[in-house]
């Protein structure tokens, strides 16, 4: 079986134009989500305590809000989620109480008022560390887009680390967006995924500016525009994109099913990073290095190192 | 071009096939499940455990018919591997019982794997708290109290060297982090500063290969008409080393108290220069764990102020210098000398029990020989006077009692009256035995998970990865079709290899790390996809069945050693700058991504020449239809 047929190349330079007017009306809506709505940050970044308690029985969420209130806790939130039995709650840091003790008199009181409640997993997280875990996500992201550019620079050009990057940030703002706009949490999982969605992502722009700097050493197509010879690159590395997106999303998929709630917004976030990185790929990446002035030139300097192969 | 393109020596095959037995024989340990074990530990930590303990344990099982399946014997302590959960809490009740409280009983789980493959290394992967249930605790340091308290010892230890050197001085006291001495004479304050030098230990330090000594204090003096004033301030050096030493006292008894609670396999680690992990496996009550951890508990006996008029002045707020302040337990105010005659340091036991003439609960300690001799002289020369027992905790200070000397008191044995129950009797004595912590400690980030949110975040992750890779093998079987066989076999043994590696370097799994498992089987398919399509790629071009596996490999490994190297360098960036569980995604991502070239590049190619290599005319290769454009 082979599901691209394709003749000829698909002239994808020509729309470029088109897909730039849609990456940036993206960009923009994701960026504007983000200064106005802002992340919905979990307890890792703020501070703060969740607890995961569930009743047998199941339970009226409310009486829980009542319970929380008469022991001044009423800025709390509580939810149910999957079924009636499973209540999430999550209680903000409150000044000149310590963490240690508002999950144990969380618990005593929800005890005193049912004794089959179990409390089946407690996060608390104080101000001062969340502070750090987000300056460290901060700088991870940092790093490893600093850590591409440079690799990329050595093994490519400039101008192909540059493109590389700008598709993978525009994936990243995209996740970002996302969940800006539909005030998912964001927590230290999510952070991981969009990580691996950077180093993943930037496997794409790589398998891509592979086939466009071998295509570029052809003898057939040497003498091509370089638009022709991106169109050409990107239309035979289709199929194997497909194909590599379509595995890991299954696998993603399985997760979004069997997961359950710690590992549900990690796999949201891949599977918008993965369905967005074919297409920051395929219409961000080269086109960006097209403009950068990317030409034959610029990769046949790269060309004799490149030609070293492992001998088998 | 080589003649024969697909032919592997045969010591690569060699190499693949051993390599695949040894991921096999290092999985398997992960299969056998645990079973249930206790586990003998010493109170103080670091003590060992001798033979007659192991031979009253071994009677005890006999006598009640429990048999043993294994006993380990190792520094920590001992383990004892049961055949049953109800063995094991029946074990448990009879071995404590048989040796006594010096020792503490834990329940544990122990590897079921066979010996064979436990003698040559092959262990289970570690479960992480998020699998098995348990407590995660990180605790930040009180420094700021820490140093204030080297100062205070400053203080103490300066007047005592300055008697010793007799240097006379009028006054001396602490202003935040300072001292403040006062000399009548120019000169004996010269002499102090003399006397302060000897005092802290010049650190070495290396500066460009010389070693330097540096002071521990810095000076300042000022003058006027008729005083001379000293300034003593501990500086970074030594007031670093005031920190770390804290720390360190902290740790140990955070490692004695825990041996205590009777937690099979803590994690107590530091982390950072003022910050404790703590991690504790299957233990549910978190409330008296935080209790126990957190408790600072001090103990020092001081003297009571006999003197009326000074006492009664002290409690109408006029407290003379010297002199301290403090509540007994049923609020009376009882005024005590700043000096300390005994802390509790120097305790080596302590004890819960009952006064046999009153009835009431007390806590009965032993000294060591130097506390024993100090209590000793303090008992003869104080007769008729009165002696406080001062517990210190985090928030309160108090006395907890505070009797009148009846007589000298050698052998170090010593009785807290005063518990208000058999409990608080109980709790003070762990305190006391523990020792006590250096420095305050705040819990500034917790994690709990109850057992069946572990049991159930096995099932998530298991079945996640099940069903992930179940779907990858149809999709790749579907489209590839020999071929695609050939990329499943070699994502299956990618994921061997994964598992043994994690298990060889005893990685914790967490719900992320299985996580980043199942993420690896997905990306690492796209190793095989990208051959796979290079190989077309080469046969719709027009090439031999033979040239094109061949330089369809060859011009696939280029491609993938660039696009791996970038995850490589996020799975870095996430191993550096994560924390906890993420550094465990982390792993798991780099490790997988060299797996995945490994079983792409040799296991699947061997397969491959193997089936192919050989054959000297192949018509077609089973990758499925491949669609020719007809101008190629």
């Amino acid at each position: 079986m082979e599901i691209f047929r394709v003749k000829k190349d698909i002239p994808f330079m020509k729309y470029s134009k088109l897909s730039a007017v849609i990456s940036i009306i993206i960009f923009v809506l994701s960026a504007s989500f983000l200064s106005t709505k802002g992340l919905n940050l979990g307890i890792d970044f703020t501070g703060g305590t969740i607890m995961e308690v569930s009743y047998p029985k199941g339970i009226d969420v409310q009486d829980i809000r009542d319970t929380l209130k008469s022991i001044d806790l009423e800025d709390s939130q509580v939810q149910n989620f999957g079924t009636e039995t499973d209540v999430l709650i999550r209680l903000p840091i409150k000044e000149g109480q310590s963490i240690a003790d508002i999950s144990e008199k969380v618990s005593l009181a929800l005890k005193l008022d049912n004794n089959s409640m179990e409390v089946r997993r407690v996060e608390s997280v104080g101000s001062q560390v969340g502070e750090e875990l987000y300056a460290n996500g901060a700088l991870a992201i940092l790093f490893v887009c600093l850590g591409i550019v440079l690799y990329l620079s050595l093994r490519f050009e400039w101008r192909f680390a540059i493109a590389a990057i700008i598709a993978n940030m525009h994936d990243v703002v995209i996740i970002l967006g996302f969940f800006s706009f539909f005030q998912w949490e964001f927590n230290l999982t999510v952070l991981a995924a969009v990580l691996a969605v950077l180093g993943y992502s930037v496997n794409e722009s790589v398998v891509v500016f592979d086939r466009v700097r071998e295509n570029c050493r052809k003898a057939t197509m040497r003498n091509s525009p370089i638009s022709a010879i991106m169109n050409n690159a990107i239309t035979r590395t289709m199929s194997r994109t497909i194909m590599t997106h379509l595995s890991t999303q299954t696998v993603v998929v399985s997760m979004l099913i069997f997961g359950g709630e710690i590992l549900h917004n990690f796999a949201l976030a891949l599977t918008i990073g993965i369905l967005f990185g074919i297409y920051s790929s395929i219409m961000v990446g080269c086109p960006m290095a097209m403009w950068l002035g990317t030409s034959q030139r610029n990769l046949a300097s790269n060309v004799a190192q490149d030609t070293k192969k492992p001998s088998e | 071009m080589n003649p024969q393109p697909n032919q592997f020596s045969r010591w690569k095959y060699i190499l693949i096939i051993s390599s695949v037995f040894f991921s096999l024989i290092y999985t398997l340990p992960n299969f056998y499940g645990e079973a249930p074990a206790v586990q003998i530990m010493s109170i103080k930590s670091g003590e060992k455990i001798d033979a007659s303990i192991l031979k009253s344990i071994e009677t005890t099982l006999r006598e009640s018919n429990i048999r043993i399946n294994k006993l380990i014997i190792e520094n920590k302590g001992i383990k004892v591997k049961l055949d049953s959960a109800k063995d094991q809490l029946k074990a448990k009740k009879l071995i404590q019982d048989a040796i006594g409280d010096r020792y503490v009983v834990a329940l544990n789980l122990l590897p079921n794997s066979p010996n064979w493959l436990t003698s040559i290394g092959a262990l289970p992967m570690h479960l992480g708290l998020d699998l098995r249930g348990g407590v995660h605790f990180l605790m930040q340091l009180d420094m700021v109290s820490a140093s204030g308290r080297g100062v205070d010892n400053l203080l103490i230890q300066s007047r005592k060297e300055l008697q010793k050197e007799k240097i006379p001085y009028f006054g001396s006291k602490r202003i935040d982090n300072s001292l403040e001495m006062k000399f009548k004479k120019k000169l004996d304050r010269d002499r102090a500063k003399e006397a302060f030098k000897s005092l802290g230990s010049g650190r070495k330090i290396q500066v460009r290969r010389i070693t330097k000594e540096t002071a521990a204090y810095d000076f300042i003096e000022t003058d006027s008409a008729n005083e001379f004033i000293l300034n003593v301030t501990p500086n970074a050096y030594s007031d670093g080393d005031t920190q770390s030493l804290a720390l360190k006292q902290n740790l140990e008894t955070l490692h004695n108290r825990i041996n205590e609670l009777g937690v099979a396999e803590p994690v107590i680690q530091q982390q950072g220069a003022d910050r404790i992990l703590v991690q504790l496996p299957g233990v549910q009550d978190t409330a008296k764990a935080k209790e126990i951890i957190g408790r600072t508990a001090m103990l020092e006996m001081r003297m009571v102020e006999e003197n009326p008029s000074r006492a009664n002045a002290a409690i109408d707020g006029k407290v003379a210098p010297g002199l301290e302040v403090f509540n007994d337990r049923d609020g009376n105010p009882v005024v005590v000398k700043k000096e300390v005659v005994i802390t509790g340091k120097r305790i080596t036991d302590a004890g819960p029990g009952l006064d046999n003439q009153t009835g009431k609960s007390i806590v009965s300690l032993t000294f060591d020989s130097q506390g024993a001799s100090i209590f000793k002289d303090v008992t003869r020369e104080n007769i008729g006077k009165r002696i406080a027992l001062i517990l210190i905790d985090k928030k309160t200070t108090e006395v907890v009692t505070a009797p009148v000397i009846r007589g000298e008191i050698g052998g170090g044995r010593v009785q807290i009256t005063g518990m208000d129950s058999a409990q608080e009797a109980t709790d003070v004595a762990l305190l006391l035995r523990s020792g006590s912590l250096a420095t305050p400690m705040e819990i500034v980030e917790e994690r709990t998970v109850g057992p069946s949110m572990g049991k159930d975040n096995i099932d998530r992750g298991i079945k996640s990865t099940v069903w992930g890779f179940m779907a990858i093998v149809l999709l790749m079987a579907f489209y590839y079709m020999g071929f695609g066989l050939v990329s499943v076999i070699g994502l299956s043994v990618n994921l061997l290899f994964l598992v043994a590696l994690l298990s060889i370097i005893q990685a914790t799994l967490t719900l992320p790390g299985i996580a980043a498992i199942a993420l690896t089987l997905g990306m690492a398919i796209d190793a095989n996809v990208l051959i796979n399509e290079r190989i077309r790629d080469e046969i719709r071009n027009g090439n031999t069945p033979q040239a094109s596996i061949s330089i369809g490999y060859e011009k696939a490994w280029g491609t993938l050693v660039d696009s791996n190297m970038t995850t490589m360098i996020a799975g870095l960036a996430l191993f550096v700058f994560g924390s906890g569980p993420i550094k465990g995604f982390a792993v798991v991502l780099m490790l997988g991504i060299l797996t995945s070239m490994y079983s792409s590049i040799w296991v699947s190619r061997g397969i491959i020449n193997y089936v192919y290599g050989n054959r000297r005319h192949i018509n077609k290769l089973s990758i499925g239809e491949i669609f020719r454009v007809d101008n190629n």
